[in-house]
């Protein structure tokens, strides 16, 4: 299926039901238990500082094990799969010295992607698209590092802009259907990031449809940099994404109400991908898989979603489960939201008179 | 078209160019007490905080870095959006970099060309912030209103055409330069600006105008007196033509009717260039007026020669607010500290009140009066008490935090119930209309409220009531939750909103004059806990009595109820033609011919004072409150003719239509082959014997096929927007009562307007009962031929029906009255709804219906189900939740 193809039956798709992300992929590599030496390869051999960790650089030198991730989650049922490129721009590769490859990374995340799941288009004859990802980064561009000076920043907006500039265009030329804005900590990165999206799409000369998606820390029902899920759609709405939503950090109970919120407010489809549950004192997820599909599948029913997935800790059969639960519902009906000037600091803020 | 915009406070503080204090600080780089600045701003209620760093010797791009990233620290300023202003392109875009959330570009400008425009249109957008943009071009800065529109309108042009910018986002600056400057060509500015401002928002839809109020005073400089009665004329002008949004110190600002006359008429010759002498006349009466030129008025009556107590108890119980202040201070003068009088004089007269009230001897009306001379006599006393630095006033009994919920604008009820427990002594929070849930529960945290209280009118608001209980559930609140307004009900809050807030007392109050109690009951120490138990036991047996009660409660299926609708014998019919089909608005319609058309009860009611008019001017019970209350709103209806307050507008529309079913569908044309829109209609459901029907409105529109060729109408009628605005101009001097008797005589004009357009329909535009003569009497008793029914009201309760006539009458843009995302409509006093002519038409209530219809219903307007069922809550015979859970079962 051709590019234009592809995007018209995501739009067509995602009109008749639920959309299903696929999972975890960190959890997936940490499971394979690879050593230095995998993630080193030939390539590799003999760099300076240590690189087992670093999960993106498995696409150079271990793409069979991250393309076998994949297929698991094409086969359990997820329509989109994201690349393994969360951490492959070059403001974190810096912490491997490998911030000069991370256009070939993320390059070569997306050709392993679109290998999959054009395979598995072919076999199975049902259309799946990747997902370009870019990740929130090592730093933030609104919160200081240093307790002592609540002015200082660690990276600056142009620092992180030119960073996922490099990340998209790599996406781009390995060949995704989307790119993911995730995993956003700080609103201020993730701005930096779409004003970078819109700038790959204009060197590429192409357009993709943008998930943007933010993440709420902790019970305060905000984002780490302090916003409101309401204050965070208000500032990314220009970028007209095809769907905004929420994933990580909490576990699909915690984390209802504020997609709930995003649902209310946001004219355009809702995503969600919660971790398995909240983190055991062991840093592990416990939430079976049947437990997390239960309840996004009353998410699902109860109108609140359009594309759902899993993050951290969850697993091809948390994927199957969630497929199965969210089957038969109704994708979310986008509202109608009346034209009105909305602004947000870490609160919306709306002119109530046009 | 006039439209109004609700005032934003923009905090202008931090402001290089604007403050001395800002600049010293900034210069000296004495950022923590810069933060201080702007920390003080959000606090005392600035909106969106405007931080302006251009000046010569600064390096202005560090410093907005440096204070933007600061700011960014502070949760307590960073929750308001920021507007980052500059001349300098390259100072803005540092801004921009180090703001998450969505702010506010001041400015740009076509001063450069449009190649520049263009691409720091791009970035603005692509960074996500609206945009200021200034009346300037290459040739300069617009001075004219034509140039004005036309400078604005390219902009508009270009940004929305080439830039892809949402006109919502851009607010454009007209530029608002000094007048009375002595250099004639001066002379027309401000009359400029008012009628570019008008034409701005006639030719650029969705977008807003904004301005810096202070620049038009500039030369009177050091009078600060004439200065904020120029500044307050300016907006009044200026806001009827259209202005949204101001840079203004909103605290200086008096009231436009406060402003002695001979003042405000020399003040407005010169803003709308009345005379040539004007500015000559002008400078000569700010002379006289640079002293204080409100003297108080002597009027003698034997109740002043009592003790300044009694005098004080005297004015509280007759609502006489003319001799508060000097009573006030005679008696701070005896007092030993200003707190004393408070909590001696002024709280004894709000007991005698209290008491009256309580027994019944006072009504509402009186007692809103009397909270707004006790509101005068405190704000008299607050400076004192502050200068004192003592202890504020004596320790509230409890606070209360009240909102009207989001999505709904009707306020009358809430207000009414906020004043009577001030009156008690209860700290009352009140957030005002279309509330969002976080903003509710963030203040009643923030505020450590004893109670929170919502109150709603249209039937969404019932849902978002669920939705904020649930919320506080979620937040693991327990504090006690009153739910009040028109559309509530004990059953709704028993069966909906009780269930969602386990962890506190949830309580359905009647009427304002049931408040006091239900919260003292809920903040009494010992018996509060007996007191929730019992109304939870109340509503759950009602809630249980309900269940059981609805599975008796029998429905047919709409298969059958459709086969036993109104028979109308078509044959013998021939559907009227409307005189004037299409579409006709009417602009600026004279209250004069509405007056006459007010159906008073309703009125009365809306104060508690429930019996027939006019009998209960002479009611034994109520008569005493209701004369003056009759008295005061003849009073303000008159200034609000002779004054020129309101300007109602209407617009209505006659199609082409057919049944199809339960559907109509309109037609483009008299062809009747081109669909306009489809309006739904719902049928009655409950089994009917003794040959009545089961209704919908569609049954009395000639059905598809006939060949008869048959007509529906609508219509949207407002008081219009300026009465809201002049009821907020009440609340800002304190008074209450002047707000609510306004909002509740709009509600009326409104409602006139309604029957005086039916009958006008009747008589000449559809023209079918063209020699119609009815009394108000059959008026109000509805005995003429033809409907009106409303979308929302029993016999189409579905809400959402009200965005197809919208769009029909395209009645944003024609009368400025707005849905909100609940489909109330804004401002409140306004009516709309369906016309339909046959003479057997009637209203109906649809009462209950099952899910068979709704399910047919949600394919008919192409919605989900679960999004109908929503909207039709109140309406359905079954539970969703409970029709789910047994479906998935089974």
């Amino acid at each position: 299926m051709s590019k234009p193809n592809r995007l018209d039956a995501l739009n067509r798709l995602a009109e008749q039901r639920v959309l299903v992300l696929d999972g975890a992929m960190g959890t997936m590599i940490q499971n394979l238990k690879l050593d230095e030496a995998d993630f080193r390869g030939d390539r590799f051999k003999d760099h300076a500082s240590e690189l087992k960790g670093d999960n993106d650089l498995l696409n150079l030198t271990k793409p069979e094990a991250v393309e076998a991730i994949h297929d698991q989650y094409l086969d359990a049922g997820a329509d989109i799969i994201l690349t393994n490129t969360f951490n492959a721009t070059s403001i974190s590769q810096q912490d491997y010295g490998l911030q000069d490859l991370a256009r070939e990374i993320n390059r070569a995340g997306a050709e392993i992607a679109r290998k999959a799941a054009d395979a598995h288009a072919e076999a199975s004859g049902r259309p799946v698209f990747v997902g370009g990802g870019l990740g929130p980064t090592s730093r933030t561009a609104s919160i200081s590092p240093d307790v002592n000076n609540p002015g200082a920043r660690n990276v600056t907006f142009d620092e992180l802009r030119a960073a996922y500039l490099d990340a998209t265009l790599g996406l781009i030329e390995g060949g995704c259907d989307l790119i993911m804005v995730e995993t956003i900590f700080d609103t201020l990165n993730a701005k930096a990031a779409l004003v970078a999206v819109r700038e790959a799409f204009d060197e590429a000369g192409t357009e993709l449809p943008i998930i943007v998606s933010g993440t709420i820390t902790d019970r305060s029902g905000r984002t780490l940099s302090g916003q409101t899920p309401e204050a965070f759609w208000n500032a990314v709405r220009h970028a007209r994404p095809f769907a905004v939503g929420f994933n990580c950090a909490l576990g699909a109970k915690e984390l209802r109400a504020h997609v709930a919120e995003l649902s209310r407010v946001a004219d355009v489809k809702v995503s969600a991908y919660p971790n398995a549950g909240l983190p055991n004192e062991f840093g592990g997820y416990d939430e079976t898989p049947d437990q997390t599909a239960g309840h996004l599948g009353k998410w699902a029913s109860d109108g609140l979603i359009n594309l759902v997935g899993g993050c951290c800790g969850t697993t091809p059969d948390h994927i199957r489960a969630i497929a199965e639960a969210v089957r038969t519902a109704a994708p979310r009906t986008v509202p109608v939201v009346s034209r009105r000037l909305r602004l947000s600091g870490l609160e919306p803020f709306e002119i109530q008179a046009a | 078209m006039k439209r109004q915009g609700i005032f934003v406070n923009i905090g202008e503080r931090t402001n290089v160019t604007g403050s001395a204090r800002f600049r010293k600080l900034i210069a000296a780089g004495d950022y923590e007490t810069a933060l201080e600045v702007a920390r003080q701003q959000v606090e005392n209620g600035a909106a969106i905080l405007d931080v302006n760093m251009d000046e010569g010797l600064l390096d202005s791009e560090a410093a907005m870095t440096t204070f933007m990233n600061l700011i960014a620290a502070e949760p307590d300023i960073a929750r308001v959006p920021i507007m980052v202003d500059s001349s300098k392109w390259t100072v803005i875009e540092a801004g921009l970099k180090c703001l998450q959330g969505k702010g506010i570009v001041n400015s740009i400008s076509l001063k450069e060309g449009e190649a520049p425009f263009l691409e720091q249109a791009r970035k603005v957008l692509r960074y996500g912030a609206a945009v200021v943009v200034m009346a300037f071009d290459e040739d300069g800065q617009a001075e004219t209103a034509e140039r004005k529109a036309d400078i604005c309108e390219r902009a508009y042009r270009l940004l929305v055409d080439q830039v892809g910018f949402p006109p919502e986002d851009i607010i454009f600056d007209p530029n608002i330069f000094a007048v009375a400057t002595g250099i004639e060509e001066h002379n027309d500015y401000a009359r400029a600006f008012f009628e570019g401002t008008r034409l701005i928002k006639e030719r650029c839809p969705h977008v807003h105008v904004s301005g810096g109020v202070s620049n038009v005073s500039f030369s009177f400089r050091g009078n600060n007196l004439v200065r904020e009665a120029m500044h307050a004329c300016f907006l009044y002008h200026a806001i009827e033509a259209g202005l949204d949004m101001a840079i203004v110190n909103a605290g200086a600002l008096p009231v436009y009717q406060d402003i002695p006359e001979e003042l405000r008429e020399r003040i407005e010759d010169v803003l709308l260039n009345r005379r040539d002498d004007a500015t000559d006349r002008m400078l000569e009466i700010a002379e006289r007026f640079k002293g204080d030129g409100a003297k108080t008025r002597v009027l003698d009556d034997s109740w002043r020669q009592l003790p300044v107590e009694k005098r004080l108890e005297h004015a509280l119980v007759h609502g006489i607010a003319d001799f508060v202040e000097t009573d006030t201070e005679e008696a701070r003068q005896k007092a030993d500290r200003p707190l004393s009088v408070i909590e001696g004089p002024l709280m004894d007269g709000m007991s005698v009140v209290g008491d009256l009230f309580g027994a019944g001897k006072m009504f509402l009306p009186q007692v809103v009066k009397s909270a707004r001379v006790m509101k005068k006599a405190v704000a008299y006393l607050l400076p004192f008490i502050e200068a004192e630095k003592g202890d504020g006033p004596q320790e509230a009994k409890g606070k209360i935090v009240m909102a009207t919920v989001k999505g709904d604008v009707h306020d009358i009820g809430k207000n009414i119930v906020g004043v009577v427990l001030q009156c008690n002594n209860y700290d009352v929070v009140d957030l005002g209309v279309m509330v969002p849930c976080a903003k509710i529960l963030e203040t009643a945290i923030e505020e450590k409220a004893d109670i929170i209280g919502l109150s709603g009118l249209i039937t969404p608001s019932l849902d978002e009531m669920v939705y904020v209980a649930s919320e506080m559930q979620r937040e693991g609140l327990d504090l006690p939750l009153l739910i009040g307004g028109a559309t509530t009900s004990k059953m709704h809050t028993a069966v909906k909103i009780d269930p969602a807030y386990a962890a506190g007392p949830v309580v359905h109050v009647t009427d304002a004059s049931r408040a006091v109690g239900v919260v003292q009951n809920l903040l009494s120490g010992n018996a509060k806990a007996r007191y929730a138990d019992q109304i939870r036991q109340e509503y759950r047996k009602m809630a249980e009595g309900r269940r059981r009660g609805r599975t008796d409660r029998e429905r047919i299926t709409i298969g059958s109820a459709r086969a036993n609708k109104a028979e109308v014998d078509w044959g013998g019919y021939a559907p009227p033609r409307p005189a004037a089909p299409g579409v006709t608005a009417f602009e600026n319609y004279p209250v004069r011919d509405l007056v006459e058309r007010i159906d008073w009860q309703p009125f009365f009611t809306t104060w508690e004072l429930r019996g027939r008019f006019p009998d209960i001017l002479d009611d034994p019970k109520y008569g005493e409150a209701a004369r003056p209350l009759w008295d005061d709103a003849q009073a303000m209806l008159k200034r609000l003719v002779d004054e020129d307050w309101a300007k109602p507008r209407a617009v209505i529309g006659f199609w082409p239509a057919q049944a199809e079913s339960d559907d109509l569908r309109l037609f483009t044309g008299e062809d009747r082959k081109e669909t306009l829109d489809i309006v739904h209609t719902l049928r009655q459901q409950m089994p009917r014997d003794g040959g009545k029907a089961n209704l919908a409105l569609a049954d009395w529109v000639a059905p598809a096929g006939s060949g008869i060729a048959d007509w529906v109408g609508g219509f949207v009628v407002t008081a219009g927007p300026e009465l809201e605005l002049k009821a907020r101009e009440f609340e800002a001097a304190h008074d209450m009562y002047s707000s609510i008797l306004l909002k509740a005589l709009a509600d009326r004009l409104a409602e006139a307007f309604a029957e005086h357009m039916h009958e006008r329909v009747r008589r000449e535009f559809w023209g079918y009962a063209a020699d119609e003569s009815l009394s108000n009497d059959d008026l109000i008793a509805e005995a003429y031929r033809g409907i009106r029914p409303a979308p929302g009201y029993p016999a189409c309760p579905d809400h959402t029906e009200k965005a197809t006539l919208f769009r029909l009458l395209d009645a944003e843009a024609r009368t400025g009255v707005k849905l909100t995302e609940s489909f109330a409509m804004w401002p409140a006093s306004s009516v709309s709804g369906f016309y339909f002519a046959h003479p057997d038409a009637r209203y109906f209530g649809l009462g209950r219906i099952e899910r068979d219809q709704v399910e047919d219903y949600a394919r008919r307007k192409g919605e989900s189900v679960e999004w109908v069922e929503k909207w039709l809550a109140p309406s359905l015979a079954y539970d969703p939740d409970e029709e789910r859970q047994r479906r998935d079962a089974a």
